[in-house]
């Protein structure tokens, strides 16, 4: 008996086709469209050096710029916080005529074009617009003030409190509520005990995306937040400004500080959606 | 407490879900609620629970009248069959939900939640998973936990629907006994859905066999099993032999069939239907018989026959395999089938002249599921 047959070794093959393909085209167009850009925009960073970085963003105008920008991303979520957990609620706990319809508008700020929003929204609120004749004699002016910025931020950035908030209402199982109706709980007990906290973490999620939207918000807000410098420009407009001005240094290191918010958020999201995944079961 | 059903009726849409239900259940007892799914158990468990409401009908406990209660108010401990505990809180937590959630001046206090928490922990043999979550916990332990919770608020009725239907068969043995245990250490009067004979049987004080929307039989194992009330639960229980003869005097009789074991029935002259269980038919060889064999497996102990009848088709028989006729029973061997038991229910459908008129009507179904 001769031990020297040869057996050829075993690979393993995949069952779906295309793996090498499809990953090498998405890798590609990853880098391409993000990470060249960001990289580029980084080197440019480094180029100004950080003394004349910190000057830059340290000056009166852009510390005021990113001021006016997180306070009225902040209002703004705040106010999608409550209104977008509503709307998903009500999305998808009740049967209502024209459901469909009103669940299909959800997603109106994620394909209007902001610019468009930007300009009705000026236009209803302007002092002669349908809201502004009620809110400026009132003496509640919103349009070149921070509230008109914080409303055209809520309107584009929306939609992902309501996207991420939705899914995770239609898992929940009925039994839960059921469970607790049995135990006696009271609707506010079921909705702060057993509900509440199982779409907390998307809630957050949501909330921490929409955030970041809207800090980055531009196209809405020029149009009805007057652009004054220390008053109403925002840190994506100086931005813009500095770029006209043929003054690359400094709009990429406000660009650069943008970016360092965007990143951090985007990392708290994915902190909370891991968080959101700890009860879940490993397999189903 | 004392559960008093009647005429309970509900539909849904077009689907009449209940129609007419009647039930007495007495302090302390345990009943089974045994039925196929689509017989509309477990939405008249629902009904006493307060999570559905009927169209019609009355729900009194105790002489109150609980369709005015919500579900609330009514103290029900329910079990649901695949948990429903609440993800984000430990065992510990789930427990003590029912007391925690109670108005701030009937809620007792912390102290004491705690002490009826581990007492629960200890009583139902959950103490080592007290600070584990749901998800952390085998099918068994959560089924236990959930029956923690619900006894935690001690419920007037405790209301199980299909407890242990997810869970497999050595697991399901085990906890059926455990909560027998419970039932009578806690006393509570007690109802359970379940779709599995064996669970019910062993289980229950009494069994409860529904079917479309109507209670069909209530009693034991024995009398179900022996004395089926309908078709319907002839069927279920396992006769799923069915075989068309004709009533003289009591006497049944029908083509290739010895139904000289069957006693005498009460019944009118006509057609009638045989119900029988493959284990109650003998097939003996007989030259003249219009049985033929078809297929002829083996299971060691048992021979298991498929019968033809030219017109009646085909019939299972069971039958031990060492007996001494055994060896005559091949295949194509005219048999004819001496039926030592059955229950013969009247044609409800006027048959219009003999047994033949209904060719291949001999269903052989599978009622356990």
């Amino acid at each position: 008996m001769s031990t020297a047959t040869f057996d050829p070794p075993i690979r393993a093959k995949r069952v779906l086709p295309g793996f090498t393909l499809s990953l090498g085209t998405t890798l590609l167009y990853l880098t391409l469209i993000v990470l060249i850009p960001v990289a580029a925009l980084i080197l440019k960073g480094a180029e100004i050096g950080p003394d004349r970085f910190w000057r830059i963003i340290s000056s009166p105008r852009a510390v005021a710029a990113f001021q006016i920008t997180l306070t009225a991303a902040a209002i703004a979520t705040v106010f999608n916080a409550v209104y977008g957990l509503l709307m998903a609620w009500v999305l998808v706990r009740y049967d209502f005529p024209g459901k469909r319809l009103l669940d299909a508008l959800m997603d109106v700020p994620f394909a209007l074009p902001t610019a468009v929003a930007g300009l009705s929204l000026t236009a209803l609120f302007s002092a002669n617009g349908w809201f502004g004749t009620v809110l400026h004699p009132a003496g509640i002016p919103v349009v070149y003030t921070i509230w008109g910025i914080a409303m055209a931020m809520a309107f584009t950035s929306v939609p992902f409190v309501v996207r991420t908030v939705q899914p995770v209402l239609e898992d929940m199982d009925p039994a839960l509520e059921q469970a607790a109706v049995t135990l006696g709980a009271r609707p506010w007990a079921i909705f702060s005990r057993v509900v509440f906290p199982a779409i907390l973490p998307a809630w957050l999620a949501g909330c921490t995306t929409a955030f970041a939207r809207s800090l980055g918000e531009f196209g809405a807000i020029v149009f009805i937040a007057g652009n004054l410098p220390f008053k109403t420009e925002i840190a994506a407009l100086l931005a813009y400004i500095r770029l006209e001005e043929f003054d690359y240094n400094g709009a990429a290191a406000i660009a650069l500080v943008l970016l360092g918010f965007a990143l951090i958020l985007l990392l708290v999201s994915n902190l909370l959606q891991f968080w959101a995944s700890r009860y879940h079961e490993v397999s189903r | 407490m004392s559960i008093s059903i009647s005429g309970l009726t509900k539909r849904f849409g077009q689907t009449d879900v209940l129609r007419g239900i009647d039930l007495g259940v007495e302090k302390g007892e345990l009943v089974a609620l045994l039925g196929p799914s689509g017989s509309g158990k477990t939405t008249l468990l629902k009904i006493i629970a307060g999570l559905e409401w009927p169209d019609a009908g009355q729900l009194l406990v105790d002489g109150a009248d609980w369709l005015q209660l919500a579900a609330q108010d009514r103290r029900i401990g329910f079990v649901f069959q695949h948990y429903a505990l609440f993800p984000h809180m430990s065992v510990r937590d789930n427990l003590a939900f029912g007391l925690a959630v109670r108005p701030r001046n009937e809620r007792p206090g912390k102290a004491v939640i705690t002490a009826k928490v581990d007492e629960l922990l200890h009583f139902l043999q959950i103490a080592h998973l007290a600070d584990r979550y749901p998800t952390q916990l085998s099918g068994g332990q959560r089924q236990r936990v959930a029956l923690g919770r619900a006894l935690a608020i001690e419920p007037n009725v405790l209301l199980l629907d299909e407890p242990f239907g997810a869970l497999d068969a050595a697991i399901r043995r085990d906890l059926r006994r455990w909560l027998r245990g419970v039932h009578e250490a806690t006393g509570s009067t007690t109802i359970f859905v379940t779709h599995d004979q064996e669970e019910a049987f062993e289980l229950a004080d009494r069994v409860v066999v529904m079917g479309e929307g109507k209670i069909e039989q209530i009693g034991h194992a024995d009398a179900i099993h022996d004395h089926p009330a309908t078709p319907f639960v002839a069927r279920f229980m396992g006769a799923t032999v069915e075989l068309p003869v004709t009533l003289l005097a009591g006497r049944a009789e029908g083509a290739g069939l010895d139904l000289a074991a069957l006693p005498r029935r009460a019944l009118g002259d006509g057609p009638a239907r045989l119900f029988t269980r493959p284990e109650d038919i003998v097939a003996l060889p007989d030259p003249k018989a219009p049985w033929r064999i078809v297929t002829r497996t083996s299971n060691g102990a048992n021979l298991r026959l498929v019968l033809r009848h030219p017109d009646l088709g085909e019939a299972e028989v069971d039958t031990p395999r060492r007996a001494t006729a055994a060896d005559a029973l091949v295949v194509d061997a005219p048999v004819r089938l001496r039926i030592a038991f059955g229950t013969i229910f009247p044609d409800g459908r006027k048959a219009a002249t003999a047994t033949t008129a209904q060719p291949a009507s001999i269903s052989i179904q599978e009622a356990r599921q």
